[in-house]
Protein backbone atom coordinates (compact mmCIF):
# COMPACT_ATOMS: atom_id res chain seq x y z
CA UNK A 1 0.00 0.00 0.00
CA UNK A 2 1.82 3.58 -1.18
CA UNK A 3 -0.53 5.57 1.04
CA UNK A 4 1.96 5.16 3.82
CA UNK A 5 4.76 6.29 1.93
CA UNK A 6 3.28 9.56 0.11
CA UNK A 7 6.33 12.01 -0.73
CA UNK A 8 5.96 14.79 1.25
CA UNK A 9 7.24 18.58 -0.49
CA UNK A 10 10.92 18.76 -0.90
CA UNK A 11 11.86 20.00 3.06
CA UNK A 12 8.92 19.11 4.93
CA UNK A 13 9.43 17.27 7.85
CA UNK A 14 8.44 13.22 7.77
CA UNK A 15 5.00 12.78 9.53
CA UNK A 16 5.14 11.81 13.50
CA UNK A 17 4.14 8.06 14.22
CA UNK A 18 1.31 7.80 16.59
CA UNK A 19 0.89 5.22 19.72
CA UNK A 20 -2.27 4.65 21.83
CA UNK A 21 -3.31 3.20 25.06
CA UNK A 22 -6.98 2.17 26.08
CA UNK A 23 -8.48 3.64 28.85
CA UNK A 24 -11.47 0.82 29.85
CA UNK A 25 -13.88 0.07 32.45
CA UNK A 26 -17.57 0.25 33.62
CA UNK A 27 -19.90 2.99 32.65
CA UNK A 28 -19.30 6.02 34.81
CA UNK A 29 -16.48 4.78 36.58
CA UNK A 30 -14.16 8.17 35.00
CA UNK A 31 -12.72 6.89 31.78
CA UNK A 32 -13.65 10.25 30.22
CA UNK A 33 -12.60 12.31 33.50
CA UNK A 34 -9.00 10.52 33.20
CA UNK A 35 -8.78 11.13 29.16
CA UNK A 36 -9.43 15.06 29.57
CA UNK A 37 -7.03 15.49 32.64
CA UNK A 38 -3.79 14.72 31.07
CA UNK A 39 -5.01 15.41 27.06
CA UNK A 40 -3.48 18.79 26.18
CA UNK A 41 -7.15 19.14 24.81
CA UNK A 42 -10.34 18.57 25.89
CA UNK A 43 -11.51 14.92 24.88
CA UNK A 44 -12.70 15.15 21.52
CA UNK A 45 -15.92 12.49 20.81
CA UNK A 46 -15.76 10.16 17.59
CA UNK A 47 -18.59 7.90 16.48
CA UNK A 48 -18.73 4.76 14.70
CA UNK A 49 -22.58 3.95 13.46
CA UNK A 50 -23.44 0.45 12.82
CA UNK A 51 -26.44 -0.80 11.32
CA UNK A 52 -27.79 -4.12 13.37
CA UNK A 53 -26.20 -6.79 11.68
CA UNK A 54 -23.14 -5.10 12.45
CA UNK A 55 -19.80 -5.10 10.16
CA UNK A 56 -19.88 -6.11 6.70
CA UNK A 57 -22.87 -3.91 5.26
CA UNK A 58 -21.41 -2.00 1.65
CA UNK A 59 -24.60 -0.62 0.11
CA UNK A 60 -27.71 0.92 1.61
CA UNK A 61 -30.20 -1.35 0.31
CA UNK A 62 -32.64 -1.76 2.90
CA UNK A 63 -30.96 0.97 5.61
CA UNK A 64 -33.94 2.58 6.07
CA UNK A 65 -35.41 -1.15 7.85
CA UNK A 66 -32.34 -1.45 9.80
CA UNK A 67 -32.00 -0.56 13.49
CA UNK A 68 -28.68 1.91 14.18
CA UNK A 69 -26.75 1.76 16.66
CA UNK A 70 -23.89 4.85 16.96
CA UNK A 71 -20.80 3.73 19.42
CA UNK A 72 -18.83 6.72 20.86
CA UNK A 73 -15.83 7.27 21.64
CA UNK A 74 -14.20 9.98 23.57
CA UNK A 75 -10.16 10.27 23.15
CA UNK A 76 -7.55 12.54 24.07
CA UNK A 77 -3.76 13.20 23.06
CA UNK A 78 -0.94 13.70 24.00
CA UNK A 79 2.23 15.01 21.90
CA UNK A 80 5.23 13.63 23.38
CA UNK A 81 7.97 14.40 20.61
CA UNK A 82 8.17 16.38 17.08
CA UNK A 83 7.60 12.38 16.20
CA UNK A 84 5.53 10.97 18.41
CA UNK A 85 1.91 11.52 19.11
CA UNK A 86 -0.03 9.47 22.19
CA UNK A 87 -3.57 9.11 22.19
CA UNK A 88 -5.85 7.62 24.60
CA UNK A 89 -8.84 6.42 23.85
CA UNK A 90 -11.61 5.72 26.51
CA UNK A 91 -13.57 2.58 25.16
CA UNK A 92 -17.31 2.18 25.04
CA UNK A 93 -18.95 0.98 28.29
CA UNK A 94 -21.14 -2.14 27.10
CA UNK A 95 -20.59 -5.25 26.28
CA UNK A 96 -22.37 -5.36 23.48
CA UNK A 97 -19.79 -3.57 21.07
CA UNK A 98 -16.62 -5.85 21.63
CA UNK A 99 -16.07 -5.75 18.14
CA UNK A 100 -15.10 -1.75 18.29
CA UNK A 101 -13.44 -2.76 20.88
CA UNK A 102 -11.26 -5.01 18.72
CA UNK A 103 -10.24 -2.04 17.06
CA UNK A 104 -9.41 0.02 19.52
CA UNK A 105 -7.04 -2.62 20.81
CA UNK A 106 -5.39 -3.52 17.72
CA UNK A 107 -2.13 -2.08 18.22
CA UNK A 108 -2.55 -0.55 21.37
CA UNK A 109 0.62 -0.92 23.59
CA UNK A 110 -1.46 -1.58 26.81
CA UNK A 111 -4.86 -0.51 28.78
CA UNK A 112 -5.71 1.40 31.95
CA UNK A 113 -8.64 -0.94 33.62
CA UNK A 114 -10.51 2.03 35.77
CA UNK A 115 -12.57 0.34 38.85
CA UNK A 116 -15.24 1.04 40.96
CA UNK A 117 -14.62 -0.64 44.70
CA UNK A 118 -18.72 -0.03 44.57
CA UNK A 119 -19.19 -1.95 41.79
CA UNK A 120 -16.07 -3.95 41.38
CA UNK A 121 -17.90 -6.64 38.91
CA UNK A 122 -17.94 -3.74 36.49
CA UNK A 123 -14.62 -3.96 35.33
CA UNK A 124 -14.45 -7.98 35.35
CA UNK A 125 -15.49 -8.09 31.06
CA UNK A 126 -12.63 -5.24 30.90
CA UNK A 127 -10.05 -7.30 32.30
CA UNK A 128 -11.00 -10.86 30.54
CA UNK A 129 -10.59 -9.10 27.48
CA UNK A 130 -6.83 -8.02 27.98
CA UNK A 131 -6.06 -11.10 30.03
CA UNK A 132 -7.45 -12.43 26.64
CA UNK A 133 -5.42 -10.66 23.77
CA UNK A 134 -2.34 -10.34 26.23
CA UNK A 135 -2.67 -6.49 26.00
CA UNK A 136 -0.79 -4.98 29.12
CA UNK A 137 -2.79 -3.76 31.37
CA UNK A 138 -3.03 -1.97 34.89
CA UNK A 139 -6.24 -1.61 37.25
CA UNK A 140 -6.54 1.71 38.70
CA UNK A 141 -8.86 2.06 41.55
CA UNK A 142 -10.15 5.50 41.33
CA UNK A 143 -11.20 6.79 44.60
CA UNK A 144 -14.63 7.61 44.72
CA UNK A 145 -15.57 9.80 47.85
CA UNK A 146 -17.95 7.71 50.23
CA UNK A 147 -16.63 4.80 48.97
CA UNK A 148 -15.23 2.20 51.75
CA UNK A 149 -11.82 2.55 50.58
CA UNK A 150 -9.97 -1.39 50.31
CA UNK A 151 -6.11 -2.43 50.57
CA UNK A 152 -5.09 -3.00 47.11
CA UNK A 153 -4.19 -6.33 47.67
CA UNK A 154 -7.72 -7.18 48.83
CA UNK A 155 -8.93 -5.65 45.25
CA UNK A 156 -5.69 -7.23 43.35
CA UNK A 157 -7.31 -10.79 45.45
CA UNK A 158 -10.90 -9.64 44.49
CA UNK A 159 -10.26 -9.63 40.56
CA UNK A 160 -8.08 -12.75 40.97
CA UNK A 161 -5.44 -10.72 38.72
CA UNK A 162 -1.83 -12.18 37.50
CA UNK A 163 0.63 -11.27 40.70
CA UNK A 164 2.49 -9.30 38.66
CA UNK A 165 -0.03 -6.97 37.16
CA UNK A 166 -0.36 -3.51 38.59
CA UNK A 167 -2.98 -2.27 40.96
CA UNK A 168 -2.73 1.49 42.17
CA UNK A 169 -5.27 4.26 43.70
CA UNK A 170 -6.09 7.32 41.75
CA UNK A 171 -7.97 9.83 41.12
CA UNK A 172 -9.01 10.45 37.80
CA UNK A 173 -10.01 14.07 37.98
CA UNK A 174 -6.19 14.82 38.74
CA UNK A 175 -3.55 15.57 36.02
CA UNK A 176 -0.33 14.00 38.37
CA UNK A 177 -2.45 11.05 39.22
CA UNK A 178 -3.71 9.86 36.00
CA UNK A 179 -0.17 10.68 34.65
CA UNK A 180 1.29 8.22 37.41
CA UNK A 181 -1.24 5.63 36.42
CA UNK A 182 0.13 6.05 32.69
CA UNK A 183 4.05 6.11 33.35
CA UNK A 184 3.33 2.81 35.70
CA UNK A 185 1.56 1.53 32.49
CA UNK A 186 4.38 1.87 30.29
CA UNK A 187 7.00 0.36 32.57
CA UNK A 188 4.90 -2.57 32.81
CA UNK A 189 4.24 -2.73 29.25
CA UNK A 190 7.93 -2.86 28.74
CA UNK A 191 8.53 -5.12 31.67
CA UNK A 192 6.33 -7.31 29.91
CA UNK A 193 7.87 -7.04 26.21
CA UNK A 194 11.20 -7.77 27.91
CA UNK A 195 9.79 -10.93 29.55
CA UNK A 196 8.35 -12.42 26.52
CA UNK A 197 11.52 -11.56 24.78
CA UNK A 198 13.41 -13.46 26.86
CA UNK A 199 11.11 -16.37 26.80
CA UNK A 200 11.42 -16.26 23.23
CA UNK A 201 14.84 -16.56 23.68
CA UNK A 202 15.33 -19.83 26.18
CA UNK B 1 -39.18 -5.90 12.00
CA UNK B 2 -39.36 -4.99 15.49
CA UNK B 3 -38.55 -6.57 18.76
CA UNK B 4 -41.73 -6.54 20.08
CA UNK B 5 -44.00 -7.25 17.27
CA UNK B 6 -45.51 -3.91 16.60
CA UNK B 7 -46.47 -3.98 12.61
CA UNK B 8 -43.63 -2.34 10.94
CA UNK B 9 -43.93 0.89 9.12
CA UNK B 10 -42.34 1.89 5.97
CA UNK B 11 -40.63 5.19 6.83
CA UNK B 12 -38.34 6.87 4.20
CA UNK B 13 -37.68 9.15 7.49
CA UNK B 14 -37.25 8.14 11.06
CA UNK B 15 -35.44 8.70 13.73
CA UNK B 16 -32.23 7.12 12.78
CA UNK B 17 -32.52 9.13 9.60
CA UNK B 18 -30.20 12.03 10.89
CA UNK B 19 -27.11 9.57 11.79
CA UNK B 20 -27.58 7.31 8.64
CA UNK B 21 -28.71 9.03 6.44
CA UNK B 22 -26.31 12.09 6.10
CA UNK B 23 -23.20 10.45 6.38
CA UNK B 24 -24.06 7.91 3.25
CA UNK B 25 -25.32 11.34 1.52
CA UNK B 26 -22.01 12.90 1.94
CA UNK B 27 -19.80 9.50 0.81
CA UNK B 28 -22.66 9.00 -2.26
CA UNK B 29 -23.85 5.76 -0.64
CA UNK B 30 -20.22 4.34 -0.77
CA UNK B 31 -19.25 2.61 2.53
CA UNK B 32 -15.47 1.91 1.59
CA UNK B 33 -12.83 4.34 0.54
CA UNK B 34 -11.27 3.56 -2.76
CA UNK B 35 -7.72 2.91 -1.38
CA UNK B 36 -6.38 2.65 2.55
CA UNK B 37 -7.82 1.27 5.32
CA UNK B 38 -7.12 3.90 8.03
CA UNK B 39 -6.38 3.37 11.57
CA UNK B 40 -8.11 5.86 14.11
CA UNK B 41 -5.06 6.83 14.81
CA UNK B 42 -3.62 6.91 11.06
CA UNK B 43 -1.64 10.67 10.89
CA UNK B 44 -3.33 12.65 7.79
CA UNK B 45 -1.72 15.43 6.93
CA UNK B 46 -2.64 18.29 3.41
CA UNK B 47 -0.21 17.94 1.04
CA UNK B 48 -0.79 21.86 -0.06
CA UNK B 49 -2.21 24.80 1.13
CA UNK B 50 -5.86 24.46 0.31
CA UNK B 51 -7.58 21.93 -2.30
CA UNK B 52 -9.71 23.88 -5.12
CA UNK B 53 -13.04 22.64 -5.61
CA UNK B 54 -13.46 20.06 -8.41
CA UNK B 55 -15.47 17.44 -9.92
CA UNK B 56 -16.25 14.89 -7.41
CA UNK B 57 -14.98 16.62 -4.56
CA UNK B 58 -17.67 18.07 -1.94
CA UNK B 59 -17.80 20.59 0.58
CA UNK B 60 -16.20 17.77 3.03
CA UNK B 61 -13.51 16.93 1.11
CA UNK B 62 -12.09 20.37 1.62
CA UNK B 63 -12.92 21.29 5.08
CA UNK B 64 -10.46 17.65 5.74
CA UNK B 65 -7.79 19.46 3.41
CA UNK B 66 -8.25 22.81 5.51
CA UNK B 67 -8.17 20.88 8.95
CA UNK B 68 -4.83 18.86 8.17
CA UNK B 69 -2.64 21.88 7.07
CA UNK B 70 -1.62 20.95 11.06
CA UNK B 71 -1.29 16.93 11.57
CA UNK B 72 -4.52 14.88 12.52
CA UNK B 73 -5.50 11.57 13.32
CA UNK B 74 -8.13 10.08 11.39
CA UNK B 75 -10.24 9.78 15.25
CA UNK B 76 -9.85 13.72 15.39
CA UNK B 77 -10.79 14.22 11.85
CA UNK B 78 -13.71 12.89 11.95
CA UNK B 79 -14.15 14.50 15.41
CA UNK B 80 -13.90 17.75 14.16
CA UNK B 81 -15.92 17.19 11.20
CA UNK B 82 -18.62 15.97 13.55
CA UNK B 83 -18.87 13.26 10.84
CA UNK B 84 -18.88 8.92 11.93
CA UNK B 85 -15.45 7.29 11.44
CA UNK B 86 -16.70 5.37 8.65
CA UNK B 87 -17.58 8.74 6.40
CA UNK B 88 -14.28 9.88 7.12
CA UNK B 89 -12.46 7.19 5.88
CA UNK B 90 -14.31 6.94 2.55
CA UNK B 91 -13.33 10.83 1.66
CA UNK B 92 -9.73 10.00 2.74
CA UNK B 93 -9.79 7.69 0.15
CA UNK B 94 -10.28 10.19 -2.23
CA UNK B 95 -8.11 12.41 -0.77
CA UNK B 96 -5.33 9.83 -0.80
CA UNK B 97 -6.40 8.64 -4.77
CA UNK B 98 -5.91 12.67 -5.48
CA UNK B 99 -2.56 13.23 -3.37
CA UNK B 100 -4.33 16.26 -2.03
CA UNK B 101 -3.20 14.39 2.05
CA UNK B 102 -0.71 11.75 2.84
CA UNK B 103 -1.24 9.09 5.39
CA UNK B 104 0.89 7.40 7.75
CA UNK B 105 -0.74 4.38 9.47
CA UNK B 106 0.50 3.87 13.17
CA UNK B 107 3.54 1.80 13.60
CA UNK B 108 2.41 -0.06 16.34
CA UNK B 109 0.34 -1.81 13.41
CA UNK B 110 3.22 -3.06 12.07
CA UNK B 111 5.10 -4.16 14.78
CA UNK B 112 5.61 -4.08 18.72
CA UNK B 113 7.17 -0.41 19.46
CA UNK B 114 11.15 -0.64 20.32
CA UNK B 115 12.59 0.20 23.62
CA UNK B 116 12.91 3.94 22.54
CA UNK B 117 9.49 4.54 21.69
CA UNK B 118 8.30 3.22 25.66
CA UNK B 119 11.11 5.52 27.29
CA UNK B 120 10.14 8.56 24.80
CA UNK B 121 6.61 8.05 25.85
CA UNK B 122 7.47 7.96 30.05
CA UNK B 123 9.54 10.73 29.83
CA UNK B 124 7.19 12.96 27.77
CA UNK B 125 4.42 11.97 30.39
CA UNK B 126 6.96 12.89 33.43
CA UNK B 127 7.52 16.41 31.47
CA UNK B 128 3.89 16.75 31.04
Amino acid sequence: MDYGHSERPAGAAPLPTAIKILVAGGFGVGKTTMVGAVSETRPLRTEEVLTETGVGIDDLSGVEGKATTTVAMDFGRITISDDLVLYLFGTPGQDRFWFVWDELALGAIGAVVLADTRRLADCFPSIDYFEGRGTPFVVAVNCFEGAKQFRLDEVQAALNLDPGVPVLLCDARRRESSKEVLITLMEHAMKAREARRRAATD
Amino acid sequence: MTANGEPEEIQWVDDHAGPVVRPYAVTRGRARPVTGTFDLISLVSATRGEATPEAGLGPEHLAIVALCQRIQSVAEVAAHLDLPVGTIRVLLGDLVARELVQVREPRATAGVPDDSVFEAVINGLRAL
